[in-house]
């Protein structure tokens, strides 16, 4: 059940099981990566002190920092932002470290394949980004802003005919597509690499087994194999994409179009 | 082996079953039809643009990994819906 040595049937892609106190796998890996993420963090901090960073805890966890503070906070919300890096940096390394059990061997299941955990998540990022926009431009202006984008110069019927179009669309596109999609890339993405891996493997195993098909097993093997190495690039771009699509919605929320 | 097993399993039973899988499969390879055409262009367009101007590359990548990320979503609702449908 914990080891990923058997194949599941397909099924267990929407029957999830359980174990003793509804902790099953998932449940595990998800405790893994709080685990992880907290220790690195912790270790890593202990020596406020220290001017120069020493020892692989404090370097690692003053490096992460650095590329989440220069590459998700300050490519998309600048220095306004800087506020949201512990929860972006938590959020990155709650994902990667979730993901990259997919590769793990022995586990080699991404605890994200499971949409339980990534809506939640959505759903946090969802009410900080409404929050923030609450806050910033106060609730009548951020419902305009977000619902009825400026359109520039344009005789009034225009205008009339495009915000009947384009009104509702933003008004779903905002408040309900934004965090259903922040889910489903992440749950789908992850599920999709782990369906990958199982069928070149299930299929390496059945190719082994028959007689004549074994000259095209090493095909089907290494295959899995470079999918394998790809699966740790989409592990790591998963939580990224995760962290710096929450900055640009809080970003937008926070600077609206003018 | 297991995977073979369950390919025969599935062609054993019933065949609405059959007209499932296949619904399932137009689901996805239509939904990947227009992604498909999205990313090539998004990733296109960032690598013209970094060849012009490489010192702006690595803001231009930022920009690129979102648009991927947004052209994405319409491909994956594909995939989670040919999950979503059953028989």
């Amino acid at each position: 059940m914990i080891l990923g040595v058997d194949v599941p049937p397909v099924s267990h892609v929407t029957i999830w099981g359980s174990g003793p106190l509804g902790i099953n796998k998932t449940a595990v890996i998800y405790i893994f990566a709080l685990v992880m993420t907290a220790v690195v963090f912790w270790l890593g901090t202990r020596k406020k002190d220290a001017l120069v960073p020493s020892g692989l805890m404090q370097n690692t966890a003053e490096s992460s920092i650095g590329f989440v503070r220069n590459q998700i906070i300050m490519q998309t919300m600048g220095v306004d932002g800087l506020g949201y890096l512990p929860y972006l940096t938590t959020l990155f390394f709650f994902i990667f470290f979730s993901n990259i059990t997919e590769i793990l061997p022995g586990v080699q299941f991404p605890a994200n394949a499971r949409f339980g955990i990534p809506l939640v998540l959505a759903l946090v990022t969802w009410i900080i980004f409404n929050d923030v926009g609450i806050a910033r431009q106060g609730p009548g202006h951020y419902f305009v802003n977000s619902v009825f984008p400026p359109l520039g110069d344009m005789p009034l019927v225009g205008k009339i005919l495009m915000y009947a179009l384009l009104a509702p669309i933003e008004f779903l596109s905002t408040f309900i597509i934004r965090p259903f999609s922040l889910m489903v890339r992440l749950f789908a993405n992850m599920l999709a690499g782990h369906l990958i891996l199982t069928t070149f493997a299930a299929l390496t195993a059945a190719l082994w087994a028959a007689k004549i098909t074994v000259i095209i097993a090493p095909l089907s093997f290494a295959l899995l194999v470079a999918m394998t190495g790809f699966e740790v690039l989409v592990s790591f771009l998963q939580a990224f994409i995760f962290a710096i699509l929450t900055a640009v919605y809080i970003d937008i929320s926070m600077h609206p179009a003018h | 082996m297991v995977l073979l097993h369950f390919l025969l399993a599935q062609a054993a039973s019933d065949p609405t079953k059959g007209l499932t899988a296949i619904g399932r499969g137009i689901v996805y390879g239509a939904a990947a039809i227009g992604p498909g055409i999205g990313i090539g262009l998004v990733v296109g367009n960032a690598i013209t643009a970094m060849a012009r101007q490489p010192e702006s590359a690595g803001t231009v990548r930022t920009t690129m990994f979102l648009g991927i990320a947004f052209t994405e979503a319409l491909a994956l609702f594909g995939f989670v819906l040919a999950f979503i449908i059953s028989g």
